[in-house]
């Protein structure tokens, strides 16, 4: 694997876990409306299978919105500004944390509804063919969405048509507080392509290596035309389904969530691999200088902008707008 | 000289503004079950088979790979057949197609087309014979439109395929036989949000909606022998409605029947007495009166089905309870 390829899978690692605490901390002071779930400790699996993208790629992605587009190389500001209801947001406050969108890197968009993104990147690949573009769409989605009968209906269309799409699950494990073992017949997501004639693999999602080296091959099939890829991605959320969430009894056993935050952390593995292929540990603080500093303005950026003006709300519904009765 | 217009059936006309739209721009695209064969309208064997696409029986996936593709560069349209099926592309539709543009903070255009077509008086039974348009109404995002003649089947289709946000084109099926003139143009388009006075008169409105138009014509024939002379309007597009048109048809007349095939509760009918009441009370000289299906679920037996319908003798004698 190259070292500028690592570096910058590194970055962006460090974006989405720095962006999230960030928000989080701007959680609990009260300074952002709505729901907020964090991705933390998936890391390697969001920016390896990003990374093995180009720019002009599309995605889609879930509720937990917010590393997919960081991953993609979105600009830190708009996002935050979005957290806090911004007009400067990247959806100009109409969308908040669940629904980041960033069409300049190929994010189509994040739904909060489980799988609802799942058919709108199946609809992109489809264009990328009909205008034979060489593009390729990405869907990430939950072990959880895998369970909507749409997952079944687009691996079947994608198959039949060949569709340069890439089915990418995000196995944590649990659907909010579900586990994967109460709600599956059998554990494994990828098995499911077998039924459709789509190929599945599994993969280490604490590997960025891994994660991309298998994302890479899944778009280079998907660009020679021969069709989708289901890739299951083993991977642990650290924090609570959703932020200041707090579930009395648990349903993660602690031994688990440690083991995941002491031993397959994504951010050291990868920074330990960093060193280990020769990196100085300068180099590597550096690159952890600059994710910190891009937080940093983004933040005050977001915290800086003003709010939109309500009257705004009336605006955008449609193209050609249309009377709307107050 | 070459020919202006044309006579064909409502279906004709749809697969002809379909054809027309396909053959005019490589980025139109069509999605259904059974496309490629006979789709509501015609085959289109000549096209591109990359854009005529017969899906596998998967309403909510190609409904929703419809907008993926929709604000991807492509202008779909999604023969979704009978109305019914709608539901199970709800979600795709509700909450992705009407709101992502508004969600994205307008990052995208969704210029999707829903082809539902609503056959109902034909012994279909509930699961085959509803007239949905009302549940969407109340999507903000969307927009509606319900042809009731040839023409218009042609010209609002092709301006909903032309428009930049996702459009229902609901269809009544018991009007895809009936024929009528169809301009030949291949720019004519019905321009969606503006309704048609298909009769003038003074004494009552009858604001008819979808396949109500004929049933409300013919009423108002029946009407004049009477010395009753009825004003009577097709709304065309339900989202947005043409409340100028609603309102300006009360100025003439102060009296307004409301005909409309989908049931009672929370209706279409029920918004424009709404707005009539809201807007245009002062003008009023009687209270509105809606002829509609009641709140049944449509049975089979067509002698318990057919008298469930607005038809012209209901128009006629809720217009006379007005005078
Ligand atoms: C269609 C739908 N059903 C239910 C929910 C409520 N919900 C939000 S997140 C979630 C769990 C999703 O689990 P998974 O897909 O595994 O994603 P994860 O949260 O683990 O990232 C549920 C049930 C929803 N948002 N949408």
């Amino acid at each position: 694997m190259q070292n500028d390829v690592q570096s910058e899978a590194y970055l962006r690692m460090l974006k989405i876990r720095g962006f999230e605490q960030a928000v989080t901390r701007l959680v609990t002071e009260g300074e952002v409306p709505g729901a907020v779930h964090t991705s933390i400790g998936q890391e390697a699996a969001i920016v390896g299978a990003c990374m093995a993208l180009k720019l002009d790629d599309y995605i889609s992605g879930t509720h937990r919105s917010h590393g997919h587009p960081i991953g993609k190389g979105a600009d830190l500001k708009p996002l935050m500004a979005e957290i806090l209801g911004k007009a400067t947001g990247i959806c100009k406050g109409r969308g908040g944390s669940m629904h980041f969108t960033d069409k300049s890197v190929g994010s189509i968009g994040e739904s909060a509804i489980v799988g609802g993104g799942i058919p709108i990147a199946t609809g992109a690949a489809l264009t990328a063919q009909v205008r034979n573009s060489g593009q390729v769409a990405l869907t990430f989605f939950g072990d959880g969405a895998s369970n909507e009968g749409v997952l079944a209906e687009c691996l079947n269309m994608a198959a039949v048509w060949k569709l340069p799409i890439i089915f990418f699950c995000e196995n944590n494990g649990y659907a909010a507080v579900t586990s994967a073992a109460a709600s599956h017949g059998q554990p494994d997501i990828a098995k499911r392509g077998e039924g459709y004639g789509v190929p599945g693999v599994i993969v280490d999602g604490q590997d960025f290596a891994a994660v991309h080296a298998v994302t890479e091959a899944a778009v280079a099939r998907a660009r020679r035309g021969d069709g989708p890829t289901l890739i299951e991605a083993k991977t642990y959320r650290f924090d609570e389904h959703c932020v200041g969430l707090f579930i009395k009894g648990g349903y993660r056993p602690a031994e688990e969530i440690d083991h995941f935050r002491n031993e397959r952390d994504p951010v050291t593995l990868l920074r330990n691999s960093l060193l280990a292929d020769g990196m100085s540990e300068r180099a590597v603080v550096e690159i952890e200088a600059q994710a910190a500093g891009l937080i940093e303005e983004a933040v005050a950026f977001a915290k800086e902008s003003p709010f939109p003006d309500p009257q705004e709300a009336f605006e955008l519904v449609h193209a050609n707008p249309i009377p709307i009765r107050r | 000289m070459t020919e202006k217009s044309k006579r064909m059936t409502y279906l004709d006309a749809l697969g002809l503004a379909q054809r027309e739209e396909l053959e005019g721009r490589d980025d139109t695209i069509i999605i259904g079950e059974d496309i490629a064969l006979y789709a509501a309208g015609g085959a289109y064997g000549d096209i591109h088979p990359s854009r005529i696409r017969s899906a596998p029986i998967s309403e909510c996936g190609f409904a929703g790979m419809a907008v993926g593709a929709a604000i991807t560069g492509l202008r779909p349209i999604v023969d979704l057949t009978i109305a019914n099926f709608i539901y199970l592309a709800a979600d795709p539709i509700i909450n992705q197609a009407a709101r992502l543009r508004y969600m994205t903070g307008g990052q995208f255009k969704v210029p999707v087309t829903y082809r539902a077509s609503m056959w109902h008086g034909q012994a279909n039974a509930a699961q085959h014979s509803d007239r949905p348009y009302p549940m969407f109404m109340n999507i903000p995002g969307l927009k509606i439109v319900c042809p009731a003649t040839p023409e218009d089947a042609k010209g609002l289709l092709k301006a909903a395929i032309r428009d930049d946000d996702p459009v229902i084109v609901f269809e009544d099926n018991d009007l895809w036989g009936k024929k009528g003139d169809v301009p030949l143009d291949t720019e004519f388009v019905v321009p969606i949000g503006k309704a048609k006075t298909h009769r003038a008169g003074s004494d009552v409105s009858i604001i008819s909606i979808s396949g109500c138009l004929r049933h409300a014509l013919k009423a108002a024939d029946a009407l004049a022998t009477e010395g009753i002379h009825a004003d009577v309007i097709d709304l065309r597009t339900l989202l947005p409605l043409d409340n100028d048109a609603i309102l300006g048809t009360l100025a003439r007349t102060g009296r307004v029947v409301i005909v409309d095939p989908a049931h009672r509760t929370m209706g279409a009918a029920a918004e424009i007495a709404a707005i009539i009441v809201e807007d245009g009370f002062d003008m009023l000289r009687k209270p509105v009166k809606r002829v509609v299906t009641p709140d049944v679920p449509i049975p089979f037996s067509p002698p318990m089905e057919a008298p469930l319908y607005p038809n012209p003798e209901k128009i006629a004698a809720a217009v006379r309870e007005l005078m």
